[in-house]
């Protein structure tokens, strides 16, 4: 008899194989050597990740290439990598998309920043981001006494903390984080997303002294600065700015804390500026957040923040001219209305990843509708079918 | 040099549940990890964990539906001891933090699951897995002062005293190469399945199957290994896995022609029968010309008749997965699947404390066979099995120790190890290279010992594997460093997975019947006469694997015929 072959695609040759270069930054720390950039030619269909790139060199060419992975499906959070000078996973990355993204079409694959390389693309975690996740109490402290079967909690509750509980620690975000390349001793996006999730569970019973906790530290939820790089790195959708935001919003708008760092009254200048004039009004910030220009606390700070503001000028995040002249938005009706709207709420609406809002356009609900009535009279045919062909068997 | 109470190999939710039951009786512990422990291979279990905890519901059942799914090679007073303890551990894990999703009243939720004869699969989103891993770890981050961690450190030996005992272990710091020998009253294998013997499948890249083959060369038994589950929807493009949670959430199974094919195979069940039934079916399909795609190889999973929102709050993850993975919007059409690799029924043979046949040496987890799952696990009865038997063991090894004097061992085994790495290294480039007998191992093992096998194609396959051993022996690597040489450590897993392979091959070559997950052409039938038990596996004076028979534990369900 012949051998069962299991029908088997890894068989036949895979078509649409293409080319790629790329450029890997190696470092070999028993070398004595600097780090290095060392290219690899590397052959595979170009929706494959540019981890199965880094594979291939390492099978074929060159096994002491250094990198961490095992699920190749973006959940084990092993990966983490520069490519192309963003961060990210090498497994959730398509070789064609970072050749796109290439400006000399090779793909420059580097370690996470912010941490220090052990070897090629493999950095020390537990040297920053491992020690910042256990700077947060990072376990339940839950009411005592438990109860008996399970905590009843709102649905909604565990849907809404999924999203920070989503984070797989892969250090992307903390790879690009502006406050913490300033201030290595800022907590960080995907710590402080893990506090949201003690925060966010109604079954923790210490939200009041961690929300305290992170507010007065100076390195807490005020010292980031809303640059938005965690959320465009973080490749599980976890956002950790918005968690970061809500930190606070929680801790000053329900807890009421009015931390020594300013935070909250930092933040109510923003909303205030942002009403004002539409946008922020960087010169009137530190002043404002510290109880007006007149304040004796405001000058100090103002001294003390010029380092920040000149790095900002360098940035060119506020250039002086937009500093001293500060325009108003010309539609300035429309955010008092927005101002109307969200602050005559009488709950905050907090949307995330999860838990969405009913978002299709009417025409695509109808034509899903249309296509599960469809499945459903295709499978009632089917069914009838058969009732009709075994009774005939039956009768026969 | 560390000595503890207890040891344990592997950080997935096997290890660290252990641990953690380790602890909490006192012992002074130890947990040691070749990756970070959240990156083990637990984190990508994406439906859920079964237990009877709906009032309307009794272990009873669950208990039943674990043996009929097990073909009835399931031994039943384990079995019993799994289900009735479920509903207690998941109450565990939803008091140290598990976020559970709940019902409209607050309760915990409950999806369908395959083979399973009502709801009864906690989860949290589809990443369930991931959700109880990390809240573990956030424990173990809690019990920093109790247990000690050591993590990317790579297991390479145990040790046997002159009793016979096994009385800790030797491992490698992947992060400076320095060898070290670990004492140990008792030591707990949780090192997880052994997945990357085949290609393509579903497990990560670090299931290569260590701690079967370190029990197994220390002289404990290996039991159920013929039974590799092939899991019914695995993308084609790249065999990752979709969660049975999609079909439990409604999602349906069409060949090339449209047609809903379970109705041949389980007319009741349809797309919720047993895994085995599902992949048999989908493969008979394919075989027959039935198939979709370029290459026909595929059926397609249609998740588009479950409501959108659901999806989008229920099964993220794959909505993901398609779109990053294989372009492909599930919420508007279906996706190409086919069976895939997923998991191994078998393992180092132990009873429900966790106990093997080496003294002082426990396994639970994947690594381990109680044996619960016979020959076809049932959907989420993995991660239970993890945790109870994890719980148990680290209960058990912690009583056990405290009324033990510390072992005195040498470090002769450290430098067997540290030659032997030494002459990996500097072997010259004559022979293949390593990643070469690793690809041609995976595509063979999936060829011959795959849904369907018979002896011909079996014998192939064990043919295979003999030569690969051979050629491993003088197979190369590039990294000579010491610092992450990952490479030295991917020769030593490929020696791992070669000793697996070898007791698959040679237990399903034995196995003259089909049963679970063992489905042979050329003996299409169960034969409860004549195969009602289970083949072992050990290694004889020479090296090679030697075959035996241990009994089926029966209480109170005698076999009967199995129809979904
Ligand atoms: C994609 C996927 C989805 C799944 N979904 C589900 C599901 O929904 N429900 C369900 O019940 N089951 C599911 N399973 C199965 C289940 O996830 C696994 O069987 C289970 O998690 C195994 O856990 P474990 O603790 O035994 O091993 P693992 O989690 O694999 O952990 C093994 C550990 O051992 C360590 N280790 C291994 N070798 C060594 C060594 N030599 N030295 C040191 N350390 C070592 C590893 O580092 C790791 O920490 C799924 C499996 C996969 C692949
Ligand atoms: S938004 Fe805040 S936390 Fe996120 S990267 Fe920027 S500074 Fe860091
Ligand atoms: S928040 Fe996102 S980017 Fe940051 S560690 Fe978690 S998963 Fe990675
Ligand atoms: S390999 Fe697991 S996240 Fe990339």
């Amino acid at each position: 008899m012949s051998t069962i072959e299991n029908t088997d695609a890894t068989e036949a040759k895979p078509e649409g194989l293409q080319e790629f270069t790329l450029r890997l930054r190696r470092y070999d720390p028993e070398s004595g050597q600097a780090p290095y950039f060392e290219e690899f030619q590397i052959e595979l269909e170009p929706h494959r990740s540019v981890l199965d790139g880094i594979l291939q060199a390492k099978a074929k060419e060159d096994g002491s290439i250094g990198v961490r992975c095992s699920c190749r499906a973006a959940i084990c959070g092993s990966c983490g990598t520069r490519i192309n000078d963003k961060p990210g996973l090498a497994c959730h990355t398509h070789l064609d998309e970072a050749l796109k993204r290439s400006k000399d079409g090779k793909i420059t694959i580097e370690p996470l920043g912010n941490m220090p390389v052990i070897k090629d693309l493999i950095v020390d975690m537990d040297a920053v981001h491992w020690k910042k996740q256990a700077r947060v109490t990072p376990w339940l402290l839950p009411k005592e006494p438990l109860p008996e079967r399970e905590h009843i909690v709102p649905r909604e509750s565990m849907v809404d903390v999924t999203q920070s509980m989503a984070c797989i620690q892969c250090g992307a975000c903390v790879s690009d984080c502006l406050s913490m390349e300033i201030d290595p001793l800022f907590v960080g996006p995907a710590a402080l997303a893990k506090a949201y999730r003690f925060v966010g569970d109604p079954r923790d019973s210490r939200h009041a002294e961690r929300l305290s906790n992170l507010a007065e530290d100076p390195h807490g939820i005020y010292a980031c600065t809303h640059c938005f790089k965690c959320i465009e790195a973080c490749p599980k959708g976890v956002a950790p700015m918005s968690q970061i935001m809500r930190l606070r919003r929680i801790a000053s708008q329900d807890h009421h804390i009015n931390d020594r760092n300013n935070g909250e009254r930092h933040e109510m200048a923003i909303v205030n500026s942002v009403k004002k004039y539409g946008t922020l009004n960087e010169a009137k910030m530190v002043p404002d957040s510290y109880g007006g220009p007149l304040a004796p606390a405001a000058a100090k700070e103002l001294v003390a923040s010029l380092p920040v503001i000149t790095k900002a000028l360098l940035r060119r995040k506020v250039t002086p001219k937009t500093a001293l002249f500060h325009h108003k938005n010309p539609d300035q009706a429309q955010i008092k209305r927005i101002y109307q709207e969200v602050q005559g709420r009488e709950q905050r609406l907090e949307l995330n990843l999860y838990i969405t809002q009913p978002d299709e356009d009417p025409a695509e609900l109808a034509a899903h509708e249309a296509h599960v009535a469809e499945a459903a009279a295709h499978d009632a045919a089917e069914q009838a079918e058969r009732a009709a062909t075994n009774q005939t068997e039956a009768g026969a | 040099m560390p000595a503890h109470d207890v040891l344990i190999i592997g950080a997935g939710l096997a290890g660290q549940r252990a641990a953690l039951a380790a602890a909490d009786a006192g012992a002074t512990v130890a947990i040691m990890s070749k990756v970070h422990p959240v990156r083990s291979h637990s984190v990508a279990a994406a439906g859920g964990i079964n237990a009877a905890i709906n009032p309307a519901d009794d272990w009873r059942s669950h208990a039943f539906d674990t043996v009929k799914g097990s073909d009835y090679l399931g031994d039943q007073d384990a079995i019993e001891v799994m289900t009735s303890e479920a509903p207690g551990e998941i109450m565990y894990l939803e008091h140290i933090g598990v976020t559970f999703h709940r019902n409209e009243t607050g309760h915990l939720d409950l999806r369908a699951f395959g083979g399973a004869s009502m709801k009864r699969t906690a989860y949290v989103a589809d990443i369930t897995g991931q959700a109880i891993l990390h809240v573990l770890y956030e424990q173990l981050m809690k019990y920093s002062d109790r247990v000690d961690r050591y993590e990317e450190w790579f297991n390479t030996s145990l040790l046997r005293g002159d009793n016979g005992r096994c009385e800790g272990v030797v491992a490698r710091n992947i992060r400076t190469g320095e060898m070290q020998t670990f004492t140990a009253k008792t030591t707990i294998l949780a090192t997880g399945g052994v997945g990357q013997a085949f290609k393509p499948t579903t497990n990560g890249l670090i299931c290569t199957g260590d701690g079967m083959s370190l029990a197994y060369r220390s002289g404990a038994r290996l039991m159920d290994m013929e039974m590799i589950q092939y899991h019914p929807t695995t993308m084609t493009a790249n065999g990752f896995l979709i969660t049975e949670g999609a079909r439990g959430e409604g999602a349906h199974l069409r060949n090339a022609n449209g047609e809903r094919f379970m109705v041949e195979s389980a007319p009741n069940k349809m797309e919720l029968a047993s895994r085995d039934v599902v992949s048999r079916a989908e493969q008979k399909e394919i075989n027959e010309g039935r198939g979709t795609g370029p290459l026909k190889d595929s059926v397609l999973l249609d998740v588009t008749v479950v409501p959108k929102n659901r999806v989008l709050e229920a099964l993220r993850e794959i909505v993901n997965l398609g779109r990053d993975f294989a372009g492909i919007d599930i919420t508007k059409e279906p996706i190409p699947v086919r069976p895939g690799q997923h998991y191994t029924m078998g393992g180092v043979k132990t009873d429900v404390d966790g106990e093997t046949d080496i003294p002082g040496l426990y396994a639970a987890g994947e690594v381990a066979c109680v044996s619960v799952h016979g020959g076809n696990r049932l959907g989420a009865n993995s991660l239970l099995d993890t945790l109870i038997f994890g719980r148990r063991s680290g209960e058990h090894a912690a009583k056990v120790a405290a009324s033990m004097a510390m072992p005195k061992v040498s470090d002769a085994q450290l430098r067997d190890d540290a030659k032997q790495i030494a002459a990996i290294i500097d072997r010259p480039r004559t022979g293949r290279r390593v990643s070469e007998i690793k690809e041609e191992l995976g595509e063979s093992m999936n060829k011959y010992c795959a849904v369907f096998r018979d002896e011909e194609g079996m014998t192939k396959g064990a043919e295979v594997v003999n030569r690969l051993q051979e050629e491993a022996k003088t197979a190369y690597i590039d990294d000579k460093g010491t610092v992450f040489n990952q490479d030295v450590l991917g020769a030593l897993e490929l020696g791992f997975m070669l000793d697996c392979s070898e007791a698959i091959v040679k237990a399903a070559l034995e196995r003259k019947e089909s049963r679970g997950a063992h489905s042979r052409t050329d003996f299409t039938e169960r034969n409860d006469e004549d195969w009602l038990f289970h083949l072992t596996v050990e290694r004889d004076g020479d090296g090679a694997a030697k075959l035996g028979q241990a009994p089926v534990t029966i209480t109170q369900w005698q076999p009967m015929e199995r129809t979904y």
